[in-house]
C-alpha cells in the first residue's frame, strides 16, 4: 500500500534545495565573504564557513527528523540525500560561477567568493566533488543530532554557540581588557592574531558541555534547596540577590570601559522603548507600528528646552526638562489614542505607521525650522548633571539609561499584574468579550497607549541627552521596525524578552561591523525563523508558552533569562 | 416594577433596522426565554440591553433607572451580565484566568473567592480542569466555563444567548439542568433560544420573535401549546 507515503524523495529534494538556495543567496548578497574576515578558530574557521555550513546542518537535523516521524530509522538518509542534493546546487554554482562571470549582475561573485566555497582547490570538478562530499557530510552531521538524546544536543549546540559568540567577541575583550594585566595571559591562552587558539575553542567547548550538563540533571538543586528553607531566609536570599545583581550593575561600566557602555546604552536606550512597546503590543495587543514618534516627542522635548546653541529657549537642565518630555509624549499618545481607539488589527497598525511618518516630517519641515531646526537638527544639547557629577561619556551616560530602565521595568511589572494589567490582557484576547466583563475599552486602551508613549518619551530625553544633538533621520520608520522585532524575538508581552530582544538585535549589530551591513536582512531571517522554530520568543510570556508549550524550550528559555539578567 | 423592561426598543445596524419596537418585561426569580430563527434579532435585543448597541429608540429599565443612558461597562456594574454567543472565553487564558475575568468590576476578594468555590461546585469538570488553557475544553466545557464567568460577576440578571448551540444532546441537558438549579436558587435570567423546545421547558413565560418583532408573548406553557409556535419552532 502506497498511501501512507512513508518517506519521500520530494521532502529530501525539496530540503536539500532550500538548503542549497540559501547558501547561494548568502554568498551572493556578500556576507559569506564579508564574514570570512573574521576568524572563529585561528587558521582553520572562519564566521563566513560557519554561515555556509549551518543551512546544510540545520536542513539535515530537520529533513531527519521529519523523515524519522513517517518512518523510524530512514532519518540519516534523508539527511545524507539532502545534503548530496544541496551539495549538487552549490556545486553547480561553483562551476558556473567560475566558469562564466556572473559579476556584471551579482557583483559579490568575486573570485573571492568561489575560493571561500571551495576551500582554496582550484579545477572545477575538485570543487564540485568537495562541495557535494561537504553537503552530504554536514546534513549526516545534522541528521546525526536527532539521534542524541536532548541533554546531550543541547549541551553540545550551547557549546558550539559559546565558541562562536566567543570567537566573534575577541575584538572587543582585546578593546575593553586590552590594558589590563591580567588580560595578558588569559589572552594567549584564549587567543591568537586572529581567533580563538585550539586549546582556547577546546576548553570553552568543554566547560560548556559540562555546565549544560550539570544544569539539566542537577541544575533545580538550588531551587529545591531554597524551597526547603524558611520564608525568611528565601526572602533575605532573594533580597541579597538583588542587591548583588544592583551592585554588578552599578560597576558594569567601571569594569568595562567606554566601549562597551557605549553599545550597553544604546541597548539599554532601546530596553526602555522595547518595554514601552510591550505594554502597547504585548499587554494590550494593539499594534502600534508608529511608536519611534514619541521618542522623538521625548527627544525634541529635551532638545528644546535645554539646548544653549542657535535655538535657545528655556535653557532648562535635564531633571527639570525631563517630566516636560515624559509628559508630553504621553499626552501625544492620549492625542494619537482617541481617534485610533475604534480601529482593530490591519488599520490601527496602519493609522500609526501614518502617524509616525507625520511626526518625521513634520520634524524636518521648513515650517518649524525656526524652533526646531528643520534637517539641521538641534544642538548643544547640554549633558545631564547630578550637583558636580556629570553624565558626561558613555560611563556615565549608562546609570541614566540604568535608572530609566528600572523605574520603567517597576512600573511595567507593577502594571502587568494590577487591575489595569488584567484589562489589558483581556482586551488582547478579545475586546468584545473584555467589554461584557465590564471593561473600559476607551479608557483601558489609551492607558495603554499613554503608558507606552510616556516611556518612550523617557528614552527619547535620555537619547538626547546622550547625544548632545538630534536630527530628524534619527527618528524615522526603522527604530518602529527594530522595537517590534525585539519585542517579538524576545517574546511578546514578556519583561526579561525585552532585554533579551534588545541584546539580540541591537546589541549584536553594534559588536560587529559585518553584521551592521546585513541587519535588516538578518532581523528578517530570524523572523521567520523564530516565527518558524519559536514562536513564543526565547524568553517567553506565560500565556504565549502555554499555547507554544514544551518542557525543553522552557529549560533553554529559563538558561537564557539567567544569562541575560 | 419589573426587573428588566424593554419598552418599543428600535437598534440599527447602520442602515440595518435590525430591532422594530421591542417591548418586554422580566420579572425578579423568572425565567424568561426570547425564541426566534436566526437572524431574528435575539443577539441584537441582548446586545441593545447590555449597552454594546445603542437603541436609536426606546429605553432599556433596569429597576426604573434608564440603562441606555449608561455605558457598557457600566451597564455590568449594575449586574446585568451577558453570556455571549458561541462561547466567547478567554481561550489562551486558564479557566481560573477566565473566572477571575468574570469578577473584574467587583473588589470584595472574599465574595469573589467565595463564588468561584460556588462555580467550582456547580461545574465540578471546571475545577478538574482549573489551570487547563480553556481552548482547549471541549465544547461542553467552554459553555459551562462562560456560564461561570458570567455567574461570577454576580448577576443581578443573567442573559444567556444560546448556550445549546452545536453542542451534544447530553450537554445540552446538563446545562439547561443547570439553567433551572440557577432559577431555584433564585437567579433571574433571560434566555435566547433558536431551541424552543428546550427553552420553554425551563423558562416561566417567553417571547417569540422574527425579523426583528415580538409576533407573539406567553406562558411557557401558552406558547407551547401555541399551533404557530408547534408548527414553526417545536417540529409541527
Ligand atoms: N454586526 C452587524 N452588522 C450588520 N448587521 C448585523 C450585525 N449583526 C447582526 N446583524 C443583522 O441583524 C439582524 C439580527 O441579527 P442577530 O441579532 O444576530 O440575530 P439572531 O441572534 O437572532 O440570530 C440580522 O439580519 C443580521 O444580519
Ligand atoms: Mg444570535
Amino acid at each position: 500500500m502506497k498511501e501512507e507515503s512513508p518517506f519521500t524523495y520530494r521532502d529530501a529534494l525539496q530540503f536539500g534545495l532550500i538548503a542549497g538556495i540559501l547558501v547561494i543567496f548568502i554568498s551572493l548578497v556578500g556576507m559569506v565573504v564579508a564574514f570570512n574576515e573574521r576568524y572563529i578558530v585561528a587558521q582553520t574557521i572562519t564566521l563566513g564557513q560557519i554561515i555556509v555550513f549551518l543551512p546544510p546542518l540545520t536542513l539535515g537535523y530537520y529533513g531527519a527528523r521529519r523523515a524519522k516521524g513517517r518512518q523510524g530509522s530512514k532519518g540519516l538518509l534523508m539527511s545524507l540525500l539532502l545534503g548530496l542534493v544541496a551539495g549538487a546546487v552549490v556545486a553547480g554554482f561553483v562551476i558556473l560561477g567560475t566558469s562564466v562571470n556572473l559579476r556584471t549582475v551579482f557583483i559579490n561573485a568575486a573570485p573571492k567568493l568561489f575560493d571561500v566555497l571551495t576551500f582554496g582547490r582550484e579545477s572545477a570538478a575538485a570543487a564540485a566533488l568537495w562541495a557535494i562530499a561537504g553537503g552530504g557530510l554536514l546534513a549526516v552531521l545534522g541528521g546525526v543530532f536527532t539521534l542524541l538524546s536532548s541533554w546531550l544536543r543541547r549541551a553540545l549546540v550551547m557549546a558550539i554557540t559559546s565558541v562562536v559568540l566567543i570567537g566573534i567577541l575577541q575584538e572587543l575583550l582585546n578593546i575593553t581588557f586590552g590594558s589590563r594585566n591580567w588580560f595578558k595571559p588569559v589572552n594567549e591562552f584564549f587567543f591568537e592574531q586572529k581567533g580563538l587558539s585550539w586549546t582556547g575553542a577546546i576548553v570553552i567547548f568543554v566547560v560548556t558541555v559540562l555546565i549544560s550538563v550539570w544544569r539539566t540533571f542537577y541544575g533545580d538543586r538550588p531551587a529545591k534547596a531554597m524551597s526547603r528553607m524558611s520564608p525568611q531566609s528565601q526572602r533575605s536570599i532573594q533580597i541579597g540577590s538583588l542587591v548583588l545583581g544592583g551592585i554588578i550593575l552599578l560597576l558594569v561600566p567601571r569594569f568595562l570601559g567606554p566601549y562597551p557602555s557605549e553599545i550597553l546604552t544604546t541597548v539599554g536606550i532601546y530596553i526602555i522603548m522595547g518595554l514601552g512597546l510591550n505594554i502597547v503590543v504585548g499587554y494590550a495587543g494593539l499594534l502600534d507600528l508608529g511608536y519611534v514618534a514619541f521618542f522623538a516627542i521625548g527627544a525634541y522635548t529635551m532638545g528644546i528646552l535645554t539646548t544653549v546653541g542657535k535655538l535657545s529657549t528655556m535653557e532648562w537642565s535635564f531633571w527639570l526638562a525631563l517630566p516636560a518630555a515624559v509628559l508630553l509624549a504621553l499626552m501625544a499618545g492620549i492625542i494619537l489614542g482617541i481617534p485610533v481607539l475604534k480601529m482593530r488589527g490591519d488599520y490601527l497598525a496602519i493609522v500609526t505607521l501614518g502617524f509616525g511618518e507625520i511626526i518625521r516630517i513634520v520634524v524636518l519641515s521648513d515650517w518649524l525650522k525656526p524652533s526646531i531646526g528643520g534637517a539641521q537638527g538641534i544642538l548643544q544639547i547640554p549633558k545631564a548633571h547630578i550637583g558636580g557629577y556629570e553624565f558626561k561619556g558613555p560611563e556615565q551616560v549608562y546609570y541614566l539609561v540604568l535608572f530609566g530602565i528600572a523605574l520603567v521595568a517597576f512600573v511595567a511589572w507593577r502594571l502587568r499584574d494590577a487591575r489595569l494589567g488584567r484589562a489589558w490582557k483581556a482586551v488582547r484576547e478579545d475586546e468584545d468579550v473584555a467589554e461584557a466583563m465590564g471593561i473600559h475599552l476607551v479608557n483601558t486602551k489609551l492607558m495603554a497607549f499613554a503608558t507606552g508613549a510616556a516611556f518612550a518619551g523617557l528614552s527619547g530625553a535620555i537619547f538626547a541627552a546622550k547625544l548632545g544633538s538630534i536630527f530628524p533621520h534619527s527618528f524615522n520608520l526603522i527604530v518602529s521596525i527594530n522595537v517590534l522585532s525585539l519585542i517579538i524575538v524576545g517574546g511578546i508581552g514578556s519583561l526579561p524578552g525585552v532585554v533579551a530582544g534588545a541584546f539580540i538585535l541591537v546589541g549584536m549589530p553594534e559588536l560587529l561591523r559585518e553584521f551592521a551591513d546585513y541587519r535588516m536582512l538578518m532581523y528578517g531571517a530570524l523572523l521567520v525563523v523564530m516565527m518558524l522554530v519559536k514562536p513564543e520568543g526565547f524568553v517567553p510570556e506565560a500565556t504565549h508558552q502555554r499555547e507554544f508549550h514544551e518542557d525543553e524550550e522552557e529549560i533553554e528559555a529559563d538558561s537564557l533569562a539567567a544569562e541575560t539578567s | 416594577m419589573a426587573l428588566l423592561e424593554l419598552e418599543n426598543v428600535h437598534s440599527y445596524y447602520g442602515n440595518i433596522h435590525a430591532l422594530k419596537g421591542i417591548s418586554l418585561t422580566v420579572e425578579e426569580g423568572e425565567v424568561v426565554t426570547l425564541i426566534g430563527a436566526n437572524g431574528a434579532g435575539k443577539s441584537t435585543t441582548l446586545k441593545t440591553i447590555s449597552g454594546i448597541l445603542q437603541p436609536r429608540q426606546g429605553v432599556v429599565r433596569l429597576e426604573g433607572r434608564n440603562l441606555t443612558e449608561y455605558k457598557a461597562h457600566e451597564i455590568v456594574s449594575q449586574g446585568v451580565i451577558q453570556v455571549p454567543e458561541g462561547r466567547r472565553i478567554f481561550s489562551r487564558l486558564s479557566v481560573r484566568e477566565n473566572l477571575e475575568m468574570g469578577a473584574f468590576t467587583r473588589k470584595d476578594t472574599a465574595g469573589i473567592k467565595a463564588d468561584m468555590e460556588k462555580v467550582f461546585t456547580l461545574f465540578p469538570r471546571l475545577l478538574e480542569r482549573e489551570n487547563q488553557v480553556a481552548g482547549t475544553l471541549s465544547g461542553g466545557e467552554q459553555q459551562m466555563l462562560a456560564t461561570g464567568r458570567g455567574l461570577m460577576a454576580r448577576p443581578r440578571i443573567l442573559l444567556m444567548d444560546e448556550p445549546s448551540m452545536g453542542l451534544a444532546p447530553v450537554l445540552v441537558d446538563l446545562i439547561f439542568d443547570t439553567i433551572k438549579e440557577l432559577n431555584e436558587e433564585g437567579m433571574t435570567i433571560l434566555l435566547v433560544e433558536q431551541n424552543a423546545l428546550l427553552a420553554l421547558d425551563v423558562a416561566d413565560r417567553g417571547y417569540v420573535l422574527e425579523t426583528g418583532t415580538i409576533v407573539l408573548a406567553g406562558s411557557a406553557k401558552e406558547l407551547r401549546e401555541n399551533p404557530q409556535v408547534k408548527e414553526a419552532y417545536l417540529g409541527g
